[in-house]
């Protein structure tokens, strides 16, 4: 090959939405250039607008079905903040315990069920001897989880005859075999296996939120003023099934996700080490899981708030919402420049893609490529999600957070035979992405725990209020307020004007609005397009390190949904913004 | 599970429900022999994967036992007698010829997640595991080139063959660019069209596929619209509901399986075996109702009892889906089981007639069920009887989903 190629991932699988990634590969197969699109809207706070701020949560749920619950509460929240209304003790622990449920079924399903996939090579599992497999699962974890050498042979077995079919569904034309897979046939059995048991254990998790939440995807018991599920909680039995369900996916959580994750480490810690994805290296958190009730960004929180620039973990700037902007040089709307998501215009000015000799349709990168708007904070673009949160919680110096950081980077020099922990830089990395994920994971899943607990002696002293009294027609005049908080994949927020009681504006700036979106008004890239610069590929005809990276971010693509309408005009005088783009 | 499955046969072979779960001998005996016949021509067919019911129960180490089990409390809930049970067993087994194509447009993925989080112990799940899934972008490993390859390459295998299954709205404004998909950048209009073309049926699952949904909520910014706006000459199917429940996505794929043609419909061309009741007609709460006990205030002396919620906005008297039945996530809950209304997300134009938290009588929508619901409140709970209530919504509520019986469909 003698110079570069410019290729087209898309669509993106395996996330939520529709996602394009262009990338320039130069003669040496390194990433040169990338360029992050979304490529589908539905207009949601537009449809919005006018309606009752009470009603809010329900549709705004709807922006996606992952992270459901999550735009949910905080389109719910964001109409308490205006309204001025704390919720009882009762309902901020259901709220918790839902969003809780939340990310650990998100998380272990995307290592599993969506990234799990770049790392692992389910067809070389084949290869894999089951009692080998049961030794080597031991290197990891004294007590693993489902890979005893019985247990494999009935996977195998149940691989075998599946890859024997003929028609692979949907693992076919993947990249098996590919050089970038590093596991060793045992070791992608193991992760054969979990990935099996994890299809069937999720649904678990996705009960967790069902008890208080009635249903999931798509819940529906939160209100404002507080939660409906009152005598989901006052059952004694609601509890211990809640307590049994959690305490089963805890323990697949620390036998099985942990040790993978660990494994993986070890063996891509050449990509981990040399900081392979690591993108921007700035991250914000917005702040989440209030801890007492003292109320809206009063409250003591799990996850604490706060910028962390340039991986500098020494010093932690704290968060302030006033200096969020948005940008759309690159974006299919017209503005004059940055604008605050409050003062946000949208005039959607779609300029299409270009077609060329080849037949395909290409991003005019030049210009503007992406319906998602380009979030800005100070003046810097940053990223967010679970790495992010771990960072800031270590900058900020959170006991709980700094605990859970240094015990997976402990196990990891361990297991790297360093005789002392990994460096903290590793995590700045598409393998530290994901591993930050996991480290997050097993604290909330301990966290809960204490939280049903917490809940049970509550109700158990006679507390059984779930909801907050306000008179709607004294609140509801002329108000603003705004939900910010954390989504499993980084900072969500929504920002609601009301006016006569009705929703006058309304606009979210959520985790893959920060993460997926193209270059700024300085030219500036976005997370995603930063963490591919540099990367080698392999083969240049298989996307697997570009989807390895973007993987790693968990992108939630459906929440990318701007204003738009039928014409391409502004649609009102209001003042309408982005979504998110989860 | 089974046991649930089981209770759940009880309930739809009831009598005096709206739906007509008894045609006489003569009809059941011709549908028999259409069955038979078509299951026989399946199986001559060509097997789109070798992967079998018998493996998969096996795997699982399940009997033949269970599997006869459920097999016989599908039948029921498909409302067929049961001495079809062997029918829809056999179906079961042959539901590896037919393959299924998942296609994303304007949609959250809530319904995907929704399968994936479908009922254990899995026996449904399996199904759906030995059905041919052949592309679905939330779960598949191809990416970009090779996942578009591969979808081609299984519209060319088994043309006029596949199920089309369709999550979330079509936009048809500004040309359909508001969604585009692949590296030549389709729209998903074209898209659609494009798969559709040589699929035997069209399943559209979800609220946004089926009525246009979230996107098409007032003022449906995008023009989006649902699969039966933009696709004709295709038998389609509706599953709506947000999610659609993933028992009433299996119990449609099995009959198409099980007849080679789309299940008895509603006028909205919903399946009747799911979407035949209200989720009044089967409530936890309906004794709360008809006794005239309601929630008043959310968290109140009411709530904490389980009293009915039709004060607070509930709209299970206007929807028709078996949530009351099915339950969600296991059966573990559901909204109303939560504590919360229904929100009708099974009927067209929710969005803008039935998802908030107030009662019929409070918004300026008109309930379609003739406005019973003004009596609540109007004429005060001493005048609410089951029976008044009852008669009222049964007479409107039958008539539309009792329209499509006197056109003869199968």
């Amino acid at each position: 090959m003698s110079k570069s190629q410019h290729i087209i991932v898309d669509p993106i699988t395996r996330i939520e939405g529709h996602l394009r990634v262009e990338a320039v590969i130069d003669e040496n197969n390194v990433i040169t250039d990338a360029f992050a699109s979304s490529t589908m809207f539905r207009g949601i706070e537009t449809i919005l607008k006018g309606r009752d701020p009470r009603d809010a949560g329900l549709l705004a749920m709807r922006i996606c079905g992952v992270c459901t619950g999550t735009h949910y509460q905080r389109s719910i929240e964001a109409v308490e903040d205006a309204f001025d209304i704390t919720i009882p003790k009762n309902a901020r622990l259901v709220r918790n315990l839902v969003q809780g449920a939340l990310y650990i079924h998100d998380h272990v399903v995307h290592f599993y069920h969506l990234h799990g996939l770049d790392w692992v090579d389910l067809v070389d599992a084949l290869k894999g001897d089951p009692k080998k497999a049961q030794e080597e699962s031991f290197k990891w974890c004294r007590t693993p989880y489902g890979v005893s050498e019985s247990e494999l042979i009935q996977v195998k077995e149940r691989l075998t005859k599946f890859v024997k079919q003929g028609r692979l569904g949907i693992f076919s034309n993947a990249y098996w075999g590919s050089k970038a897979y590093k596991l060793s046939p045992e070791q992608n059995l193991i992760a054969t296996a979990h990935y099996l048991q994890a299809l069937d254990l999720q649904r678990d998790a996705a009960k967790l939120m069902a008890i208080f939440g009635g249903k999931m995807p798509h819940p529906q018991s939160f209100v404002v003023g507080g939660v409906t599920c009152v005598q989901d909680i006052q059952n004694p039995a609601r509890i211990a099934q809640f307590k049994t369900l959690l305490k089963k996916f805890t323990h697949f959580i620390k036998t099985a996700y942990l040790p993978d994750l660990a494994m993986a480490g070890v063996e891509y810690v050449d990509e981990a080490l040399d900081g392979t994805g690591a993108g921007l290296k700035n991250f914000m958190s917005y702040g989440d899981f209030r801890l007492d009730d003292t109320g809206f960004y009063n409250s003591e929180l799990l996850f604490p708030s706060g910028v962390v620039l340039n991986g500098d973990l020494s010093k932690l700037h704290p968060f302030d919402q006033t200096k969020v902007a948005e940008d759309v040089t690159h974006s299919w709307y017209d503005a004059k420049g940055p604008q605050h998501p409050y003062d946000g215009t949208t005039n959607p000015n779609y300029t299409g893609l270009e077609k060329k000799d080849d037949g395909y349709s290409y991003l005019k990168t030049d210009e503007k490529y992406s319906w998602i708007k380009s979030p800005i904070y100070d003046d810097t673009r940053v990223e967010v999600g679970p790495l992010a949160r771990m960072v800031v919680g270590v900058a900020a110096g959170d006991k709980r957070i700094t605990k859970y950081v240094t015990n997976f980077l402990a196990l990891l020099g361990d297991k790297l035979g360093l005789g002392k922990p990994a460096p903290t830089a590793a995590l700045f990395s598409t393998v530290g992405r994901t591993a930050a994920r996991a480290i997050e994971t097993e604290l909330m899943a301990d966290v809960m725990l204490e939280w049903v607990d917490e809940l049970a002696a509550n109700v158990a002293a006679g507390d059984l209020s779930t909801w907050t009294e306000f008179d709607f027609d004294k609140v509801a005049k002329d108000t603003k307020g705004h939900g910010l908080a954390e989504a499993p994949r980084g900072g969500l927020g929504h920002w609601v004007k009301i006016k006569d009681g009705k929703i006058e504006n309304y606009q979210a700036v959520v985790p893959s609005t920060w993460n997926a979106a193209p270059r700024d008004h300085k030219g500036r890239m976005g997370a995603y397009e930063a963490s591919l610069i540099g990367t080698k590929v392999a083969d240049v005809n298989q996307p697997i390190e570009i989807l390895k990276t973007v993987h790693s971010f968990d992108p939630c693509i459906a929440c990318a949904v701007h204003i738009v309408d039928t014409k391409g005009k502004e649609l009102s005088q209001f003042k309408v913004n982005t979504s998110c783009s989860i | 599970m089974v046991e649930r499955r089981e209770a759940l046969a009880k309930m739809f072979s009831a009598k005096g429900s709206n739906v007509n779960t008894n045609r006489g001998a003569e009809y059941y005996d011709s549908l028999m022999q259409t069955m038979t016949k078509r299951l026989n021509e399946l199986e001559k067919t060509e097997v789109a994967t070798k992967n079998s019911i018998a493996n998969v129960l096996e795997a699982e180490g399940l009997t033949r036992r269970d599997f006869m089990k459920w097999a016989s409390a599908t039948c029921a809930a498909l409302m067929l007698p049961s001495n079809f049970t062997p029918l829809v067993a056999k179906a079961a087994e042959l539901m590896n010829r037919v393959p299924v194509i998942w296609l994303e447009l304007q949609d959250c993925a809530g319904n995907s997640e929704a399968i994936l989080r479908s009922d254990a112990p899995t026996i449904d799940e399996l199904i759906l595991e030995v059905i041919s899934l052949e592309f679905n972008e939330t779960i598949m490993v191809a990416a970009g080139h090779q996942a578009e390859e591969h979808l081609e390459e299984a519209m060319k295998t088994f043309k006029g063959k596949y199920l089309c299954v369709v999550e979330g709205s079509i936009p048809t404004g500004m040309d359909g660019y508001y969604g585009t998909i692949g590296a030549k950048g389709e729209t998903f209009e074209e898209h659609l069209k494009h798969v559709s073309h040589n699929a035997a049926a069209l399943v559209a699952v979800g609220t946004c596929a089926t009525f246009g949904g979230v996107p098409a909520a007032a003022p449906n910014p995008t023009g989006a619209v649902g699969v039966q706006d933009i696709i004709s000459g295709k038998p389609i199917i509706n599953i709506p509901a947000c999610p659609a429940n993933p028992a009433n996505i299996t119990g449609t794929i099995l009959h198409f399986v099980l007849t080679g043609q789309i299940p008895e419909l509603d006028h909205l061309n919903r399946p009747k075996f799911a979407f035949g009741y209200r989720i009044h007609d089967n409530c936890e709460r309906r004794a709360h109702f008809d006794a005239g006990e309601f929630v008043e205030e959310w968290g109140d002396k009411g709530a904490q009892n389980n009293f009915c919620l039709y004060k607070m906005g509930c709209k299970g008297p206007m929807t028709f889906n078996n949530c009351s039945i099915v339950r969600y996530n296991e059966g573990v809950n559901w909204p109303i089981g939560a504590g919360h209304g229904c929100i009708g997300c099974s009927e067209p134009q929710f969005w803008d007639k039935y998802a908030q938290e107030r009662p019929m009588a409070d918004t300026h929508f008109k309930a379609p069920t003739g406005g019973v619901e003004k009596t609540v409140d109007e004429f005060g709970l001493g005048l609410l009887t089951a029976a008044g209530i009852g008669i009222g919504i049964h007479a409107a509520a039958s008539a539309m989903a009792g329209k499509k019986d006197n056109e003869g469909e199968a």
